[in-house]
């Protein structure tokens, strides 16, 4: 920031600003939001690193072969990234102002994600169903904690988009909603890359092993 | 799992405010110190606060769901809930000791009316302190088994903590050198800091030695060791900030008669609680004992018992020095907002400091910006005030922290209808707070052109 110089002062050392310019709203979301994300992503490492040490130990239970459908697996995936895909859409259009638009994307982005959650609980339910509960193994505990934060995190997300939406369609898509809208976009992009790393660590290397 | 979380998101929100509304001028390495181990100390919260959060859901889950990350059948590790409430819990106690660095920094400064010594080499120990404390954690459980290797590794980088710590004493060694020192209370405990700290550092970087460790793992002499820090460290550097500071705070000085018999109590009382306790260590006695028969070693147990009857003394004087200056209030009054002749902004203000704080955002120029202007003649202003932009009050922090304790109360006691009701009324408050839209107000000028005004009659009395 520059130092805007006292006119009655020239010369002395200026001391104070007599001028007042206040940061505007939010000045520190972006970061503070950053900050949060990483802190988030804290809790899903540890959540990895408990499954890196305790995902082999089946205690005679079911192993991952057993257990994962592939294809299943792959419609849920493709369910989560087509939703990020469609949040881009709607951070787009909110760009260009254009507010049906963007609640539409809005709208679809939500739908997706409940697509995804709901195919999890079947896929839940149904390893329930067969005995492969958590209380099982030390590897069902670290796989349904795991997978759970991460769809407990979506569901919150959800919460939060369908919150937005409120207050979009009663406030428009004035500057703190936007800068709402920039958060929750980056939470999701980010829930993204979690389930990128579910997907790789926990599925396709669980089948491999 | 409810203080994981708040303290994590407060832990941002302060990084946040020193990262980003510093005043003009005020670069990071103008920061006073306090500032920077504040920094570095919500940096270590943000990035540790979140591991116990795990660690204490992964075992309610284990408690209340029957799962079995902790448990020994069915797959569990036991060791691995030591090994992650460590990789949270070292860090915590470097989250507990930074602020009390920088209080001494600021205390011996102001008390020996000299700059610091060394800044930036005091900033950059906080660094490495910062980094390293996530390297240690495996030296609470040596004895672990994890091989000589890896102790290897966690002894050595252990000792190394010592080092940027070391430097920080003769930082503050060499800013007492040869200043004017006034043992006002807040320097005085510094001073026992700084002998009560020394040595109980020295005794941990015994203990970092694993060999030694082994004899000496969960014995008398690391509950004095690790007393020794907290105490000497922690304990005091509260007392030296609250003695600092208490003024600043609430507009009247602390009574100086009780906070030396305070004093005094709390560290004699502390020595002769904890030195036995090394002995009793040394000799084999292991903590958390119920019965104890060995009349040989019953001496120490008796000193030790006195000690910690002097320092339940030193409680009750502090206690006592709280209301005594509470009753003096008018004598004991700050009236000139800077009453120990300090070097940092906050003594600018007035004590106790207008809500705005500074009626003009402050320029800074100097590591120790308040001695500066004072050298430099720095006026007061006294005209041309205008509304101040101010974020509004809200009660929604402590609605949630209500609901959430009420949630925890429900959990531990199995009052499920509780922790459900609490737990969706959190989410109903969060949401509804969100709804608020009007988040900051202005100030108008003819509240601060009176507040103002009051002032300047003070300090005219003052003189």
């Amino acid at each position: 920031m520059t130092v805007a110089v006292n006119p009655t002062q020239t010369g002395e050392p200026v001391f104070y600003l007599a001028d007042e310019h206040p940061h505007p709203e939010g000045y520190s979301t972006p970061l503070g939001f950053w900050i949060y994300l990483m802190s988030d992503c804290l809790i899903f490492a540890m959540l990895f690193a408990a499954f890196g040490v305790l995902g082999g130990n089946y205690a005679a239970g079911p192993a991952p072969k057993d257990l994962f459908e592939l294809p299943l697996v792959a419609v849920n995936t493709s369910m989560l990234l087509l939703s990020s895909i469609t949040y881009g859409f709607a951070m787009l259009t909110m760009q260009q102002n254009k507010i049906a638009q963007t609640q539409m994307w809005l709208a679809i982005t939500g739908l997706f994600g409940l697509a995804f959650i709901g195919i999890e609980l079947s896929e839940f339910a149904h390893m329930i169903h067969e005995g492969a509960t958590p209380q099982r193994s030390a590897f069902l505990s670290a796989f349904f904690t795991l997978v759970g934060t991460h769809g407990l995190h979506v569901s919150c997300g959800l919460i939060w988009l369908v919150t937005l939406m409120v207050q979009v369609w009663k406030f428009g898509l004035i500057e703190a909603n936007r800068r709402r809208l920039m958060c929750l976009s980056m939470f999701w992009h980010f829930l993204d890359v979690v389930w990128i790393g579910v997907f790789t660590f926990v599925y396709l290397l669980g089948v491999l092993r | 799992m409810s203080a994981g979380v708040g303290t994590t998101l407060s832990g941002i929100n302060l990084i946040c405010t020193i990262v980003k509304l510093r005043c003009p001028g005020m670069t990071m390495m103008k920061m006073p110190v306090f500032t920077w181990t504040s920094l570095c100390t919500n940096i270590l919260i943000v990035a540790s606060f979140p591991v116990l959060t795990v660690v204490l859901a992964l075992l309610s889950l284990d408690r209340y769901v029957g799962t079995n990350f902790f448990t020994n059948d069915f797959g569990g590790s036991p060791m691995m809930y030591v090994n992650l409430i460590w990789i949270w819990g070292h860090p915590e106690v470097y989250i507990l000791v930074l602020p009390a660095f920088g209080i001494f920094s600021e205390v011996t400064s102001t008390f020996s009316g000299k700059r610091l010594f060394g800044y930036t080499s005091m900033v950059y120990a906080t660094v490495v302190i910062t980094i390293l404390s996530y390297l240690v954690w495996l030296h609470h459980f040596f004895t672990m088994g994890s091989g000589a290797s890896v102790n290897s590794f966690f002894g050595i980088t252990t000792m190394i903590i010592s080092i940027p710590t070391g430097a920080k004493m003769f930082n503050w060694l060499f800013t007492m050198y040869r200043g004017r020192i006034r043992y006002e209370l807040p320097m005085m405990w510094t001073i026992a800091f700084m002998l009560t700290f020394v040595l109980g550092g020295m005794t941990g970087v015994l203990l970092a030695v694993p060999p030694a460790d082994f004899v000496l793992h969960n014995s008398l002499f690391l509950i004095a060791h690790f007393h020794n820090v907290i105490i000497g460290g922690v304990v005091f550097g509260a007392f030296a900030g609250i003695n600092y500071w208490f003024p600043k705070a609430f507009g009247f000085k602390l009574d100086v008669f009780w906070g030396k018999l305070s004093f005094w109590f709390w560290v004699v009382g502390f020595y002769l609680a904890f030195m036995p306790l090394y002995v009793l260590g040394l000799m084999g006695v292991t903590r958390r004992l119920r019965v104890f028969d060995d009349p040989s070693l019953q001496i120490w147990f008796v000193i030790a018992a006195i000690g910690a009857f002097l320092v339940f003394l030193g409680i009750l004087s502090m206690l006592m020095q709280f209301a005594v200056s509470l009753l003096k209030r008018e004598q004991l009054k700050d009236v000139t907002g800077d009453p120990w002749d300090a070097r940092t902004l906050e003594w600018a203000t007035s004590s106790p400091p207008p809500d705005y704080n500074f009626a003009f955002t402050p320029v800074v120029h100097d590591n120790d910006a308040w001695w500066d202007m004072k050298k430099r003649g720095y006026q007061r202003p006294l005209l041309g005030f205008k509304p101040i932009h101010m974020p509004s009050s809200t009660g929604t922090g402590i609605i949630l922290a209500g609901l959430a304790t009420a949630m925890g109360f429900g959990l531990i006691w199995y009052i499920w209808w509780l922790a459900a009701m609490s737990f969706i009324a959190m989410l109903a408050v969060g949401i509804g707070h969100t709804f608020n839209y009007h988040r900051d107000f202005d100030i108008p000028a003819d509240d601060v052109i009176r507040t103002e005004d009051a002032r300047t009659k003070l300090l005219a009395g003052a003189k």
